[in-house]
Formats: structure tokens, sequence, C-alpha cells
């Protein structure tokens, strides 16, 4: 097991250095480069003042030095300037040049500062993540019960009337991305043209006071699109589960319907849905970030638009390495959580 | 509640129809079934499959499923109507009183919980007793079923167990209430051989011991000899003959049993001397029946206008109370008349050496856990095979699974390269030559037959486009149209119509699937044919005609054959020498009488004992052997056959834990690999006897 | 002239009819799922005579009312169509107007399902679609799109205003309403959007980028996923490891940061999606190539001319395709360059691809693994196939079923794909009548006019549901047999 778990947080890390590395190359392209040096310096730079501000700032070294850098196994820069101007990768924020430490990267909790946001990239992701763990911890309390117990009642009895039904609302909410369901019930819930006003249209009060007013819509948003997906996972793998022969067994012993589902039946039938719920969390943040965006609750995905659609380096690489590592860290969960749920492998 | 001083019959059926309803039409799957079942006796139903017998056991549990429906006749439990039953008090009857136990003993155990709680769960749903008593019953039970270490296996998990070990687990847990009724369907053919024979002991001793009555499915005519009273055969959803074993064994009177028993190999019958007589045609799917007799079309004793004509009624055989057949000309037929129209032929004379193993070994390496990593570990999978084989000759390969048969076969066609040691083709060494590197012509050469009929065929490519392909790789026939001849005339070779050839495998019979698969391995005129089991997934009345044409066609090309089995009544029958194998080792070779007969090597010995043979003059002797199949990831010391050879004592000290034993040979060429004394060998005796009676066959 | 009202005068009739019977449904359909709790099991039952007798008691009741009311309301959708066809614009309102415009779309399904139904037994999977309601309610779905795309793209049918006019006037304006300039359609059908462009036609015409797009880049990625697939699942070992680390680095990713990385102006200058065109686009011509060489090398003379045709075409498209002026990879002369594409539409295309090949790429890899154990292949390799006939004639052909599944549902998913990146603006030129671009106009204002983005978000709705019906139709019926 520790073993386990030893081999894939290697292949974790492996895997975040590489996505960390991909985007930083691609946000430190030499367009995106000559974007922020006319938004940060002057709009109306020549380009040899683009570069020569760039190469100010340590934007001219190579690629991999300032991947080090940022990631902090490399001393940052210390360049003096054209201008005569010395200026040092950890001397922001106050420091001198002197006093600034050697290594500033993110391993040693320097994640940069936002020009758009105006503020540490640390605070930041900080601040917006719990308001979207708020929203995420309310997705799942709808969502994974929601979504099992409809799989479970429609895989109990395949072909019924129950699960036609079941089934047909799961492909519904599958087929309906959070772009779509978010316009259609701010449309039918929150405005009055089909007289159901209901909730508020936005959840920017939801920030600091989230009621069932202004929270519900968002959090039902995201919830169903993944809740027809996750049901018809454990509908599958219920109706699996229900043709197997350990259940005719069951059957055949005299064990009543009733306990064949609850006893014999659950426990095998949830392990397939497990690891779909957790490998569920990079396409959740899709939809956190649509929702977000739609209904205006400035978290985390609020955030990435913001900084993906300004150019906002430093907050990017901060926002991806978040989100990579989320997604990496849920993997790593739901293959804990597999071998845990299935003795078959646990004990061997 | 049943009356507790009810003695009648514990289960009576009468007349029995149940069919399934699709979209498109009812299929009557069970047709006009009759059967009896007195208490403590044991009633074999055997058939082909499809031929509806599993159907007859969940009519009789109620558990025919959404489509399924018992559409006449009546079920009695104890003199109960089962059919109108409610479902209540039916979940009081399933698995206290009618208990079942199927094929797939892994796949009958919840994976996700105790033995020990699966098995507690009968007694507690039932008679409501307190966990305390419900464990110490289940701890009573699995010592029953002779399992060693009974606390452990009630805390493990199905998955810890091996095969055999589960199958005992399943038949313990339909112990749990002492049912009424025990229900088997196929309950051994997932397992090997001598683990069967020790699971066939133990289910017949445990039902003298508990008094229960027994309802076995089987499609192996032995086992049922080995286990039941009485019989009831089916075809085709009807029962055809049914009686006790030794009326319908020893004087049968359905045109159908008597097909069925000259098609399977028994002792006495040899390729050459007494050839089986396969049964001709398909059996008919269930909305394709004929008029009349169901077995008509297949029958030696048609008549046109009296067979057609009508519904076939069970029909009582005079003399016998309890003996009937389904055969309108049951009076008219003499049962007793000698077989007819089978051709002897010469047998063939081998010749020179074709193919010659010089110590072959095969290791692999694994990791001893394949989720976490570990440890590498070696597998022995061949251990220094030496034998040779020659041109037009039969060499039979036998033993149970992990006994490194097929690993040899892959090394042979060149998908694993040996270890060490050579094979020689015609002197060329192609051991260590993948089969990427090989030329065509030994590729061709060297070609195979498979197991299973269903998977041997692409299913998305015709019959006719696969042997096609094949003669492309081989590069044979100038052009398209030249291929297509040869593909044709292999058809005629394995005696398929023409029009298969732009038929999809879906639409052919296991058999016709298989013949499609020889056609296939002799499209490059294959010298060496290697034949993994190619008959053991074919029903029985298919297997014998199956069998015979690669003879014919042996006898033709004088093709050498490699037949991989583990069923030892078709290797006597077919094959000219034999090679025993067991864990990765050679432990017997020689010709087929001297394997046969005694001296034997313990294990072959074992072997022979284990096999059922649907003979009641047959007399065996009586060696069960003790536990499963080590694992080849973890074999004993000293000789592979040490942990279940029960002449072990009977060799001084610990030689065979310590040391493999060297192979010897006794006659020319009859080698053994056992430390056993020339005393105990020359000592022994046959396992097989045949008791002298006249011969009736 | 006076505004549409939604059914017009027909709907003063039907309007209540319709209230009542879809009230009766939806009870009949409730009290059905109640039932089948409390009553008791359903086994069949049958006559003596061998034919199924329909089901008594309660739960048979109620499956007789439901199927009639069912029926009933049918009907009564059809009265509206056919009302719409008949009666005038003001006679059958908005929604008989949208009718009478669709009458083609209409037609073409009627006969495309006529004629199916008719040949349904010689037709494969496809015709047994036609067994499945399922499979034929999402199949109607996806067609209705298809015929509406095509009719009004290439015949310039359907649609009543050109989707980037703006009337003056009609700003935000409710469905219905009438246009004042002579000469045009005389309505609005759904009303204007806030450029004053006609809601109804553009969520026509964005149906044409949607079709256009999805299935093809859904067929590019199957092409990528499956060249890659093949060879891990089938060989294993350090190659699969390498493949499944690369396929799981695009897949922690989160779609949108890679959106948002690739499809913006900056990247596109540096020319990394062109590249990545050149490498994805590559994939098909591997594909075939493999495919044809593997099967027919035994025979040279059959094999070099057929190589050389399908070679020199596919080899011509793919150079004209990445090959394009203003980008970073020019170097087709222009008379040799058959066609260009708009940028933007490669970026998005390119990026959907790529976000859906790893998927395709597990899906491959799995059933290559699962079948690469049968007897058939172990048969191919003991008679010295090579590895790639093994993988592409053997493996392949026996893994459709799951596939084809797979792609009707991948259709959907890229349709919400491309739907997301017009919701950001990404890519796609911001008049585009998309309909991920419309509901992002239409959502600023959403609060006080509902109508702009909501029929591009049902249509986008209607057309994924078709797809995920029609890939379960399929599932169903593919695994029957």
């Amino acid at each position: 097991m520790a073993r386990m778990i030893f081999r894939s947080l290697g292949w974790m890390v492996a895997t975040a250095l590489c996505l960390t590395f991909i985007v930083f190359w691609l946000t430190n392209l030499s367009p995106n480069l000559e974007k922020l040096a006319k938004t940060q310096g002057n709009a109306r730079m020549a380009d040899e003042e683009v570069i020569s501000w760039l190469d100010n700032r340590g934007y001219s070294q190579p690629l991999l030095v300032k991947y080090g850098e940022w990631l902090g196994v490399l001393p940052g820069y210390v360049i003096e300037g054209s201008d005569g101007e010395l200026r040092a990768r950890c001397s922001t924020r106050g420091l001198t040049i002197d006093d600034a430490p050697a290594f500033c990267g993110v391993l040693q909790g320097n994640w940069g500062f936002s020009t758009v946001l105006r503020d540490d990239v640390s605070t930041i992701i900080t601040t917006r993540l719990g308001l979207t763990g708020k929203l995420m911890f309310w997705v799942m309390m709808v969502m994974v019960p929601g979504a099992l117990i409809m799989g479970i009642l429609a895989g109990m009895r395949e072909g019924s009337r129950l699960d036609r039904s079941l089934s047909t609302v799961s492909i519904l909410t599958t087929a309906t991305p959070e772009y779509v369901s978010g316009v259609v019930f701010i449309a039918v819930f929150a405005t009055s043209t089909f007289g159901m006003n209901w909730f508020r249209g936005t959840a920017t009060s939801a920030m600091d006071d989230a009621n069932f007013n202004n929270f519900f819509l968002p959090v039902i948003t995201i919830a169903l699109y993944g809740m027809g997906y996750i049901a018809r996972m454990t509908r599958a793998s219920m109706t699996e589960v229900m043709t197997a022969q350990y259940i005719r067994t069951a059957r055949l012993k005299g064990v009543s319907f009733r306990n064949i589902v609850l006893k014999h039946a659950l426990r095998n039938a949830l392990i397939a849905p497990f690891t779909v719920i957790m490998l569920q969390f990079p396409w959740l943040l899709n939809g956190v970030v649509i929702v977000e965006t739609l209904f205006n609750y400035k978290g985390f995905g609020w955030t990435l638009v913001q900084a993906a659609s300004n150019n906002d380096i430093e907050l990017l690489l901060g926002v991806s390495v978040v989100s990579v590592f989320v997604v990496l860290i849920t993997q790593l969960l739901s293959d804990i959580g597999y071998v845990f749920l299935n003795p078959r492998i646990r004990i061997s | 509640m049943p009356d507790p001083a009810y003695d009648g019959p514990i289960l009576e059926i009468d007349n029995l129809s149940i069919s399934f309803f699709t979209r498109l039409r009812e299929i009557p799957a069970v047709m006009d079934f009759s059967a009896t079942i007195m208490p403590g006796e044991a009633l074999g139903l055997v058939g082909e499959s499809g031929c509806g017998k599993s159907t007859v056991a969940l009519g009789v549990m109620q558990d025919l499923g959404v489509n399924g429906r018992i559409v006449g006749g009546s079920i009695k439990f104890k003199g109960e109507e089962l059919t109108t039953m409610s479902p209540d008090r039916l979940r009081d009857i399933r698995g206290s009183q009618i208990a079942m136990i199927y094929q797939e003993p892994m796949a009958s155990l919840n994976p996700a919980m105790k033995i020990g709680r699966q098995l507690m769960e009968v007694p507690m749903i039932h008679e409501g007793i307190p966990e305390a008593e419900a464990r110490a019953r289940a701890l009573e039970v699995v010592t029953d079923v002779k399992l060693p270490d009974p606390e452990r296996i009630l805390k493990a998990y199905p998955h810890q167990l091996s095969g055999g070990q589960q199958q005992r687990i399943v038949i313990a847990m339909a112990l749990m209430s002492k049912p009424a009724l025990l229900i088997l369907d196929e309950p051994t053919t997932a397992l090997d051989v001598t683990v069967e024979a020790a699971v066939v002991e133990l289910v017949r001793d445990l039902g003298q011991k508990y008094g229960t009555s027994m309802l076995f499915i089987s499609h192996n005519l032995g086992l049922v000899l080995d286990t039941c009273d009485r019989i009831n055969v089916m075809y085709s959803g009807e029962a055809v003959e049914r009686g006790s074993i030794t009326d319908v064994f020893d004087e049968m009177q359905h045109p159908y049993t008597q097909a069925l028993f000259r098609s399977i190999p028994l002792p006495g019958a040899s390729k050459t001397m007494r050839p089986l007589k396969a049964i001709p045609g398909n059996f008919p799917l269930p909305h394709e029946r004929p008029p009349g007799c169901n077995f008509g079309p297949r029958c030696d004793y048609f008549l046109p206008g009296r067979c057609d004509a009508q519904a076939i009624p069970m029909h009582r055989i005079a003399g016998d109370d309890r003996h009937l057949s389904r055969c309108i000309r049951v009076d008219e037929i003499d049962w007793k008349a000698p077989l007819l129209g089978t051709l002897e032929t010469a047998p063939t004379e081998p010749g020179p050496v074709v193919l010659r193993m010089e110590d072959l070994k095969k290791y692999y390496s694994v990791a001893a856990n394949a989720m976490f990593g570990g440890a590498k570990k070696v597998v022995k999978a061949n251990e220094t095979l030496t034998f040779d084989a020659h041109e037009s000759e039969t060499l039979a390969i036998v033993g149970e699974s992990g006994c490194g048969k097929s690993t040899f076969a892959k090394v042979l066609m060149g998908l694993e390269t040996a270890t060490d040691g050579q094979i020689m083709l015609d002197n060329q060494s192609i051991g260590d030559v993948p089969i990427e590197k090989r030329s065509t012509q030994n590729v061709a050469d060297i070609q195979m037959v498979f197991q299973n009929p269903f998977d041997t065929l692409n299913p998305s490519m015709t019959v006719g486009r696969q042997i096609i392909r094949a003669l492309e790789i081989f590069r044979i026939g100038k052009n398209d149209a030249a291929r297509h001849d040869r593909m044709l005339a292999l058809l005629d070779l394995v005696k398929l119509p023409r029009e298969f050839a732009d038929r999809m495998p879906r639409q052919l019979s296991g058999g016709q699937k298989q013949r499609v698969g020889i056609a296939r391995a002799f499209a490059g005129d294959a010298r060496i044919v290697v034949a993994d089991e190619p008959v053991s997934a074919l029903d029985v009345s298919v297997q014998a005609a199956v069998a015979d044409l690669l003879m014919d066609i042996q006898r033709e090309q004088k093709t050498t054959l490699l037949f991989i089995s583990h069923d030892l009544s078709i290797v006597r029958y077919l094959s000219d020498r034999v090679m025993v194998m067991y864990l990765g080792h050679v432990v017997e070779l020689g010709t087929t009488d001297q394997v046969f007969a005694p001296p034997y090597h313990p294990y072959t010995e074992a072997l022979l004992s284990a096999v059922p043979i649907a003979d009641t003059r047959v007399k065996k002797k009586h060696i069960v052997l003790e536990g499963d199949i080590p694992s080849a990831m973890n074999p004993p010391s000293g000789c592979p056959f040490q942990t279940r050879c029960p002449r072990k004592s009977q060799v001084p000290g610990d030689l065979c834990e310590r040391d493999v034993p060297p192979m010897r040979t006794l006659a020319t060429g009859h080698q053994v690999k056992c430390h056993l004394d020339d005393a105990v060998l020359d000592a022994m005796e046959p396992v097989i006897q045949i008791a002298a009676t006249q011969d009736t066959a | 002239m006076e505004p549409l009202s939604w059914t017009g005068a027909l709907g003063a009739v039907l309007n209540p009819v319709v209230i009542i019977t879809v009230s009766v449904l939806a009870i009949t359909v409730l009290a059905q799922i109640m039932a089948g709790f409390f009553a008791p099991a359903v086994t069949l039952q049958s006559n003596t005579d061998g034919t199924l007798m329909a089901r008594g008691g309660l739960l048979g009741r109620l499956e007789t009312a439901l199927k009639w009311t069912f029926v009933l309301n049918l009907c009564l959708a059809v009265v509206y169509l056919l009302g719409g066809i008949i009666l005038s614009y003001q006679g059958a309102g908005i929604l008989g107007g949208m009718a009478r415009r669709l009458l083609p779309v209409w037609i073409a399904l009627i006969v495309t399902f006529a004629v199916s139904i008719r040949f349904k037994r010689g037709l494969g999977l496809y015709g047994k679609l036609f067994d499945s309601t399922v499979g034929m309610i999402g199949f109607g779905l996806v067609m209705f799109w298809v015929y509406a795309a095509i009719l009004s793209g290439l015949f310039d049918m359907i649609s009543t205003h050109d989707p980037l006019r703006q009337i003056s006037g009609l700003k935000n304006k409710l469905p219905g309403v009438p246009v004042p300039e002579d000469g045009l359609f005389p309505y609005y059908l759904l009303g204007g959007d806030n450029l004053a462009r006609d809601v109804f036609s553009r969520m026509i015409e964005g149906s044409q980028i949607v079709i256009a797009i999805a299935p093809l880049a859904t067929v590019f990625a199957f092409m990528v996923g499956i060249t890659v697939g093949l060879p891990a699942g089938f060989y294993g070992g350090k190659l699969d490891v390498a493949l499944t680390f690369l396929a799981n680095l695009i897949l922690a990713f989160p779609v949108i940061l890679l959106f948002y990385l690739l499809v913006t102006p900056e990247i596109v200058a540096t020319g990394i999606p062109s590249y990545m065109a050149a490498v994805l686009f590559i994939f098909p011509i591997v594909f075939f190539g493999v495919l044809l060489n593997s099967r027919y090398y035994t025979q040279p003379a059959k094999r070099t001319p057929l190589l050389i045709v399908v070679m020199a075409v596919l080899g011509w498209l793919y150079l004209s395709l990445i090959s394009q002026d203003g980008t970073a990879l020019t170097f087709l002369p222009g008379w040799l360059d058959g066609f260009d594409i708009n940028p933007g539409i490669l970026v998005v295309f390119v990026s959907v691809v790529f976000v859906n090949a790893p998927t395709v790429f597990r899906i491959v890899r799995g059933l290559t693994m699962d079948i690469k154990t049968r007897d058939y292949v172990a048969a191919a390799q003991t008679r010295g196939e090579g590895a790639w006939y093994i993988m592409l004639w053997e493996i392949l052909p026996n893994a459709r079923g799951p596939l084809i599944v797979d792609f009707c549902l991948r259709i959907g998913y890229t349709t919400i794909l491309l739907g997301t990146l017009g919701f950001f603006g990404l890519g796609l030129p911001p008049e585009s009548p998309d309909w991920g671009s419309t509901i992002n106009e239409g959502r600023k204002l959403l609060l006080i006019f509902v109508h702009p983005p909501l029929p591009p978000a049902l249509a986008l709705l209607s057309l994924v549901l078709g797809l995920n019906l029609l890939a379960d139709g399929l599932r169903e019926e593919s695994l029957r047999d």
C-alpha cells in the first residue's frame, strides 16, 4: 500500500512538473511577453523598448532558467538593466536587493504578484479557493447522494418504468452543459418572464453570505451536469452487479430483495462509480469556471478567466499549478479508495 | 409448511413446459418434461448445451428471469405446487429446502463479502438462529467439506481461495440448512480433472451423510454414472429417455442415447480398429425444430411419414416400470444390433522424425504482485522437455491447468522464444527464432488449431476471407482467383459446404467454426499441427466428427499432430504416443499402450482414476488426490508432484522433497520421472479394468 | 402589423386541451413510478396459445393510460405543426410560423425515416436503430439539425433573415415582432437580439458551424486515438507507459485552461496551433497508409499503385490543409493550395481534437488489451501476420461496437466544447452566429431580456440530447446480438 502511494506520488510530481512547465512555456511565449510589456509599461512602446523592458526584468533569460527561478530551484536573477536600475527577482515587495533571499520561487512560497488584481498570487488563490471550496462542498452534497440514489434505484430493476424515467432524466442532464442549464435556470427562475422569480440570478452576494436564495442556482447548475453522468455509471454498475451469478446465489439462498440490494449488491456496485466521482473533478473545474463567470461569483474559476484573458502570467501559473494539483490529488485518492473498496485488490 | 411426515417423492415434475419470450417470438426451451426424485435419490440430467437442462433447474427454483415463463405442467416439491407459490413462501423454501450449486464457483460467491458471512446468512435467514450459533454451524460444515483450516477460511474473501476450494465453499453454503433437494448445475466443469474427482466424491459422500436428494445436471455421461441412481437424457428441449442408470446405460431404448454412446470414446474404441460414429447434422435451434421427433433429421431409424407426423409421446418400455423412451419405433428397432458402416483403416506407419526437442526450457520472470510491483519471480513454465515427433504421428500432450502445455505450444509456434535448449525442425533450430524472423515456409509448416470455437475466428470477417488471408500470407496461389479456388478446396477438405465461404462466423455452429479453424491451419499444407484441446469445448456428439476429421486429414497429408488435451478418453482413442506433463515437467512419455497400462507414474495413475468413464462394465481403482495443483509461481521443492503424491510414502527418506527425479527409461520409448523403486512400479495394477461381459456395442 | 402571439388563433382552441393532456401525462408517469414501488413484482404471463397476455391490475391499467395520453399529446403536437404549415402566420402564431419555415426539414426527415424503416433489415446496425424508440428519437433530433444546417447552408432555405443584418428598431424586441422594412420576411419569429439581429435565423445558421466542425473534429480525434491507442494496448510495456503518461498529462489539464492557453491571438501568432495541426492531421495519412500496406503487402502489384494513389490524394489534402497564408506554415504555392480554412476555425478545430484524442486513446487501448487475448489474434500471430495487420484488421473491426457508441457521445461532447469556446469568446469571430457565442452575448442582458440566449441554448441542448439518445439506442441494439 505504502509502496503504491509512493509510486503514485512519484507519477504525480512528474505530471505536475511537466504540466507547469508547459503552462510556463505557453505563457512566456514572446507575443505574450510583448503584450505584458505593453500593458505594464507603455502601450505605445517601440520594439526596442519592449526588448529592453523585458531584458531588464529577466524575461529574456532562457526558458529553463526562468522556469527554475519560478520554481525556486535556481537563484532569482539580479540584473543591472539598460536603464541603469538594478533589479532582482526576489527584491519585489519592499525588500532591498541585499536583503532579498537568493531563491524565491513557488517552493519558497513566493507565487508572485498579480498584475490584474494587484495582490499577491498566494493571497488571491487562498481566498478564491476558499470561496470555490464552499461552492464545491454544496455541489458535492447535492450531486453525489442524488446521483448514487438515482443510479441505484434505476439499476436495481433494469427495464422498469422507474429505470426508464430516471435514465431519461440522467441523459437529459448529461446533455445539458452548464452554460445552457445556467442560462435556462436564470431565465426561468430568476426573472419574471415565466412568473417564477424565486432565486437570485447572480451569486455575488453569496461570496459573503450564502443562502438558499442566492446559492441554489449555481450549485444546482454544476451539480446537474455531473449528476447524470455519475448516475448513469452507477446504474450501469448496478445492473451489471444485479445480473451477476452471486446475486442469483443470494436470491436462491432466500435473501429478500431489499437485503440483496443493500447487503449484496450495493458495495460491489459502488466500486466503479467511486472512481468516476473522483475523476469528475477536472470536469467540475470546468463547470466551476463557467458557473462562476455566469453567476459572477468571484471564486477560483472566475480568477482563472481573469488571469487568462488579461495575460496575468504569474496568477495564471499559480492557478494552473493549483488546478493541476487538485486534479492529480483526486486521481491519487481515487486510486487509493478503489483499492480500499475492493477486497480483491486490497488483500492479495 | 410441508408435512414432516411426508414420505412421497421429494420432487415431482409433470409435463413441464418452459418458454422464453423475445420481442419476435416465443422460444420453447423445455417441452413436456417429467421427472420424479424420491428421498435420497440422485437424478442425473444429461444433454448437450442448449437442450434445456439448466432451464429445468431454474424452473424448479422458480428463477426464470423476466423473459422466462412456465407455460404448462406442474412442479411439486414435497407435494407442494411450486408454480403457483407466493414469493414469500418461495423465499422460505429457497436455500433451506432446495439449494443450488452452479458451474462457476468464483462467480457464485460475493467478492466483497467474507466467506463466513455468506455461509452464516443462510441459517440466519431461514432459522433465525443467533450469529454465534450460525458461525458454529458454518465451521462445522466447512470442516465437513474437507477444507483445511476452517477458521481462516471463514475470515477469507473468495478470491483468496483456489477454484476447487471455492467450489467446496459453494457446496458448504448449499448444505448449511440441510436441504432436502440439492440441484447441481455442471458443478465441476470449470475444474481440473483431479480436482473434479475429489469434488464429485465429496458431493456423493455428503449426499449420503445428509440424506439429500440430488438433481445432477451434466453433459458428461461418465460423471452421471459415478454419482446418480437414475438418469434423464434430454435432447432439444425434450426428455428422450429416462430410467435407472443401468437400464439406460446398458439397455438404451432411444436412438439419440444410442448415438450419444457411440460417439464418445470409451475404453476399447480406437481410431483404426473401432472408430467412433459421429451423429450427423447439427443440433436444431429452438425456433427451427422439425415437426414430430426432434431427433428425426439426424436419426438412422427415421421413417418419413411416421416420425415426423405428430408429436411423439413418452413410451413405457415393456418390462421396466420406470424406463421410458420418446421413440415411436421403440418396439421395432433391434437395439442390440451391432453398429455397421464404420470403416476400419489401416494404422499409419510413423515416418522419420520431423520435430525434436532437446532440453527445452522456458522461464518467465514476472512481478510478484501485478498491482504493487515488487521483486521479480521466475516462473518455470517448461523444464527440460526432451522428445521427438515423427511424421504422420499423433503425439498427445496431457496435463491439467498450469502444466505448461500452452507455454510449450507458444514456444513451438515462435510466439515466445525458448530460454534454453533447442527445437529442431528438420535439423534446423527454431527454438530461439521468434515468428517474425521465421521463413514463410517454416511458419506455414507449423500451424495451430485453437480450443474455443467461438473465439478462433475473427467475428467481423467472412469465413472465405479468413482462409484466403492465410493463403495470402503463406504466398500460396498466383492470383486472387487461384486462392479462391484453393479456399474452396480447403472447405471441401474439412467437409463444409462451399456456400460457407460467404458466411460470417456467427452464422456457424461451434463444430463448423472448428472445421474452418482446421481448414485455416492446413492452408499452407502444414506438416506439424498443434491442436490445443480442439474438441473439448464442443458438444459430445460433434466431438467425434471433428476428431475424425483431424485423423482423416492427418492420414492423407502425413501430418504430425501434437494433440494437447486433458481428456484421457479422447487421448487414448486417437493418439499414438502420450506425454504426461505436470507443473512444467514431463512426468511420463511413451506409446499410448505403455502409458495407459502399468507401470504408471503416480500422477498418471491418479489422472486415469479421476477420468469419469461412461461404461458400467468399467471398474476403476479409486485414487483421490488431496489438495490443489500448486501454482507455477511457487512450485514445491524436489519432485513437482510430491505435495499430492499418494505413493510418496513408498520412497524412503525425503528424496522426493529434495531432488527432482531423473527421467528413467522403463521400456523402449517409455520414460517416467519418478523416484519409485522398480519393484513398486512393477507391482502396480491397472487402474481401469473392464469386467468380462459380452460385447454390446 | 400586429406582433405574433406564440400559438396564434389555433392556440385559443388548442392550448387548454394541451394543458390538460400534458398534466394527465405527467400524473400518469408519476403514478406509475410510485405504483412500481408497491405493486407486486411483474412476471410475464402468457395465454395458452403462446401469445403474451396484457398486464392486468393497476399497473396494467396505468400502462394503457400512459400509452394513450402519450399518443394524444403526439397528435396535438402534429396538429400544431400542420396548423402552422396550412394556416397564415397570424393564424398559427410563432410556433406555426417556425413549423412552416422548417417544412423542408420535415419533408427530409419523413423521407429518411420512411426509407430507413422500409429497408431496415438490410442496413445492419443502422437499420437496427429503428427497432429502438430511444434510438429513433435521438436519430430524429440529430437529423433535424443536420438537415437544418445543410438546407440553410447550401440552399439558403429556412432562415428568414441574414444572420448578420441589423434592422433598426428591433433591438431586443420580443418574439413575433413585425419587421418594419418592406421586402423582408415580415416577422422576427423569435425576436431580435441586442444588436437587432434575428434570433431565429441566427439559431438556424449557427447549426452549420456545429454540424460542420463537431463530427469532423471527432473523426480526427478518433484517428489520432486509434493510431496511438492500438500499439499502446497491443505492445504494452514501456511504450504503453509512456503513451499513457502523455494522455494523462493532457487529461489532467483543465480543459478551459487549455483553451485559454491555446486559443488566444498571441499563441496563434506564434504558430503553435499550426504546428499542432501539422502533427495531428498527419495521423489519418499514417492510419490509411498502414491500413492498406499491412493488408496488401503480400501482393506488391496491387499494393503499390493503391498506396500511391491514396497517399497522393491524402497528402495533397493534408498539405492544403496545413499550408495557409499568413500563418507560420506557408509553403505551398497558391495554385497547388487547394483550400484555406479560416484560421480561427482551424485553431478551434485543433484544440478540440487535442482535448478529445486522449480519451479516445484510453478507450481504444482498453479495448485492444481485451481483444488481443482472443484466439483469432493468436491465430493471426501464428501465421506470421505483422503487428499492424493484427491491430488494424483483426482487433479494430471487432472493437467497432463500443467505438461507434462512443463516437456519437463524443460528437455531443465536442458540441459542448465548441459551445464552451463560444461562451468564453474564444477562437470564433465575435459576430459568428454559433450557439456558444450567441449564448455568451445573450447572457449579459439575461436578467432583462430572456429571449435571445434561450433559443441557441435549447438548440444545443436538443442536439446533444439527440446524440446521447442515439448513442444509447446504438448501445442497446449492438448488445442485443
